[in-house]
């Protein structure tokens, strides 16, 4: 998969390094920005109020 | 991409291994060849996994902190610049002469105070006191409980706070003794509750946060504070939870501070 990846970029490998780079720091931010805020509060980890509903609410 | 490294004009491309490698096309080593490629694809993918996991720890204990903190230092900029404005007090005066006190919740996700424990001067001071029980909120300091007394009125007044992430405000809860004060600005006020005692509950324990804890239905004569924050630490099975009563309360006027912010 990541062979792949390598052989399908363009240049010499000093651009394919600065390209995977950029790839892997955009990978970093939509996982922060995104998708880990989305799944954080479905996650059990992190919850510190009482309730009384069938699904603590959260806190932590 | 894994339709890649099959057959290209009787060479294999095997990805993950190098680059392209040449194999005889008629021998017995396609079908373990295409084991190994599907193989290498299966590890490739869990390796990216365990990757993404460890950036969730990460996010979880450092990049919550710092959106967190960021969060409360402009609610409580806000708070202040909106209070020498004058606004964010209950309207009038008492028959005494003294500010009215905010009776009636704000809308959820106002900030209306500010909360100190002296015996965690490092990350409760100044924090704000937000409306609501959410994620959202506690990720913006302490988080009112809907439903439950303001700050210095009759009854319960109850607030959460993280223990851990998003600031972990409260991280260090178990330092607390009965005893130790927890102060509570509101634009007009200055409330000092003391703690006196704490329990472990279940998450489900809603009773906690009753206006008299352990009397259902029982109208309060008096105003005491709930403190819940999550247990163990790095854990949320349980909730932490303190109990106080308001020891004394002064107006916020001309910079008086409570003797007790002191320590």
């Amino acid at each position: 998969m990541y062979g792949w990846l390598w052989r399908r970029l363009p240049g010499p490998t000093l651009l394919r390094i600065g390209l995977l780079a950029v790839g892997a720091f955009a990978v970093v931010a939509v996982l922060f920005l995104v998708v880990f805020p989305w799944a954080e509060p479905r996650l059990p980890f992190n919850h510190v109020t009482v309730s009384t509903s069938s699904s603590p609410s959260p806190g932590g | 991409m894994g339709c890649e490294g099959y057959r290209v004009s009787g060479r294999r491309r095997v990805p993950g291994y190098g680059g392209e490698v040449t194999f005889p096309t008629a021998s017995p080593a396609p079908r373990r060849q295409r084991l190994a490629f599907v193989v290498g694809v299966v590890g490739e993918i869990l390796i990216t996994l365990g990757v993404v996991v460890l950036l969730f720890l990460g996010y979880q204990i450092w990049w919550t902190d710092v959106v967190s903190n960021r969060l409360a230092g402009q609610l409580a900029g806000q708070l202040t610049t909106e209070w020498s404005d004058g606004r964010g007090g209950a309207p009038g005066f008492g028959p005494n002469g003294l500010p009215a006190e905010l009776t009636v919740a704000p809308t959820d996700n106002t900030a209306f105070g500010l909360v100190y424990i002296p015996k965690l001067r490092s990350k409760v001071w100044g924090l704000p006191l937000v409306q609501g029980d959410t994620l959202t909120q506690l990720a913006e300091g302490m988080a009112h409980y809907p439903g439950t007394a303001m700050p210095g009125q009759v009854g319960n007044f109850a607030m959460a706070g993280h223990r851990m992430t998003h600031g972990a405000r409260l991280s260090n809860v178990d330092h607390l003794v009965a005893g130790d004060y927890v102060v509570v600005r509101t634009k007009d006020w200055w409330y000092v509750y003391v703690l006196d005692r704490h329990t472990i509950v279940s998450p489900y324990d809603w009773w906690v946060v009753d206006p008299v804890p352990g009397k259902p239905g029982a109208k309060p004569t008096q105003a005491i504070m709930t403190m819940t924050t999550c247990n163990p630490r790095w854990q949320a099975i349980e909730r932490w939870v303190w109990w106080g009563h308001l020891k004394n309360k002064l107006p916020a006027r001309g910079g008086l501070q409570p003797a007790e912010l002191a320590g």
